[in-house]
């Protein structure tokens, strides 16, 4: 069979033919699609710097094969802020000083992204943290990063509570 | 990594089919295989995405009552599914316990129970490994096996089944239905895994191109709904693999033990069933000298295969917490930290 795969990345739909079926999403979005705001850490699964959100779920791409994620909406870093106006989650980073190197951050937003919309770790600190375990931040930023996670929470929560009335 | 036929079938029959060569895979989300892939420790030559097949991600009550659960639903899926862990609360602290929140996104039930051991001579290729290249030796047993087995294990093989999923799916009399060229059949899980006994690399009841399409859950397995909770040491607060767990599932009647369920992780290449301790718990009241016995029976067998003998107080210190955190109760939402030894009993954090 020919190989390709058609993905919706930041909302633009486009097929790619594929070389090798061995190209990981995390290589095609960066190699191929020169979306190189998401990372490659350890590209085993085990930093989350690679975290994207694919059918609205945070998953890590170095683990995903992009032949298999055919017909898959994938979110990036890139695709978060509308315009010049950052993603509350991003605001938030850059309030609470999130980040030192920034390398991990990409993954750090996604997954924080991702985190919220579950809705599973509410305004409580060590659920935040313990939904974020699997991002590492080799600088140590976590104190920033858990209180920029629960004031972007707090934000869109109130955003929302205001859309409905 | 080494290159491969992509497969994409459209039905289960026609994954079996393709599936039967030599050399072919089942991926699903690939969470363990790709990585497998990556390190040249699994070299399969064709692959078999099933992940796009429909009807496997499925949670469904059953007339008889109990609940099936397709082969492609997610750990986070499941665990998030209320009704679920409604029912069956350790399954659902048990996988949130695991892993970390992307790969519980991903990862899927039926390669839940396929996933292969952690032990660090197995993924490291210039080791003797007799799982990854039979007849080559073990280097585990002369080298770092502080994590090792404690039980089942033999002297061919010492690693142990990282599952937490799979320890209180043990417990609760989980099946697993498999299709297969000859059709559908199904399999206690308990006796899915295999131990290591002189064929490391064979690992599970699977035939070659066997699938396994759902997991099973009998409706007596609710009763324990009410008393039932995982407990997983690590080595850090999260996202690490236990260094031993225990899931305690119990039935509680006029403040008596009136049926007990117990089974480990973390101690053998399998989920480990403590029947013998099951039966010291039936009828009995529940307390701290009673626990210490049962984790005494479930313990009985243990035998240190290395660097390991700690793993055996520890692992019955691990049982008589999580009897007594089961019989205290089910918390009414899984605590913050899943499983955690580093939450109170009523499943407040403790630290800050």
């Amino acid at each position: 069979m020919g190989l390709s795969t058609t993905l919706t990345v930041n909302g633009v739909t486009r097929t790619i033919q594929l070389d090798d079926p061995r190209v990981t999403l995390l290589d095609l979005l960066r190699e191929r699609l020169e979306l190189t705001g998401t990372k490659k850490g350890c590209d085993r699964g085990q930093c989350g710097a690679c975290t994207v959100i694919v059918d609205g779920r945070r998953i890590n791409s170095c683990l995903a094969l992009a032949i298999s994620h055919d017909g898959a909406h994938v979110l990036t870093i890139e695709g978060v802020a509308q315009g010049n106006r950052l993603h509350p989650v991003q605001a938030a980073f850059i309030a609470h000083d999130g980040l030192q190197c920034g390398f991990c951050t990409p993954g750090q937003i996604m997954s924080a992204i991702g985190l919220i919309q579950e809705g599973q770790a509410g305004d409580d600190p060590e659920r935040v943290r313990e939904g974020l375990s699997g991002n590492l931040c080799r600088c140590g930023a976590y104190q920033g990063i858990t209180e920029a996670v629960l004031e972007a929470q707090k934000a869109l929560a109130a955003a929302g509570r205001k859309e409905v009335a | 990594m080494k290159t491969f036929d992509y497969v994409r079938p459209a039905t289960v029959r026609e994954a079996v089919a393709a599936a039967a060569e030599p050399g072919a895979a089942y991926l699903a989300a690939g969470t363990n295989l790709l990585d497998l892939m990556k390190g040249g420790i699994t070299r399969p030559s064709r692959l078999v995405d099933i992940s796009h097949l429909p009807n496997l991600d499925q949670i469904e009550e059953l007339p008889d009552g109990s609940v099936r659960v397709g082969a492609l639903v997610r750990n986070a899926e499941l665990a998030y599914d209320r009704n679920f862990a409604q029912r069956f609360p350790a399954v659902a602290e048990a996988l949130l316990s695991g892993a970390s929140a992307q790969l519980r996104n991903a990862a899927t039930v039926g390669g839940n129970l396929l996933q292969r051991t952690r032990c660090a001579y197995f993924y490291d290729v210039a080791s003797a490994c007799n799982k990854r290249e039979p007849g080559s030796g073990c280097d585990a047993r002369g080298g770092d096996n502080r994590l090792h087995a404690v039980m089942g294990w033999s002297e061919s093989c010492i690693a142990t089944h990282p599952s937490d999923f799979c320890v209180p799916l043990v417990a609760l009399d989980a099946v697993v239905e498999i299709e297969g060229k000859a059709g559908r059949r199904e399999i206690l899980l308990e006796t899915f895994h295999r131990l290591p006994a002189e064929a490391p690399d064979r690992e599970s009841m699977l035939e070659p191109g066997e699938m396994i399409v759902a997991v099973r859950l009998p409706a007596e397995a609710v009763r324990f709904a009410a008393h039932a909770r995982y407990l997983k040491v690590r080595e850090r607060t999260s996202f690490a693999f236990a260094v031993v767990s225990a899931a305690a599932a119990l039935r509680v009647e006029d403040d008596a033990i009136a049926e007990a369920r117990l089974a480990l992780g973390g101690v053998a290449m399998k989920p480990w069933r403590a029947r013998d301790a099951e039966l010291i718990l039936a009828g009995a009241q529940p307390g701290v000298s009673l626990f210490r016995r049962a984790a005494e029976a479930a313990l009985a067998e243990a035998k240190p295969s290395g660097d390991n003998a700690f793993k055996i107080e520890l692992a019955r210190r691990v049982v008589a917490r999580a009897l007594a955190l089961a019989t205290a109760g089910t918390p009414e939402r899984v605590p913050a930290l899943p499983a955690s030894p580093f939450a109170s009993f009523s499943g407040e954090v403790i630290h800050a």
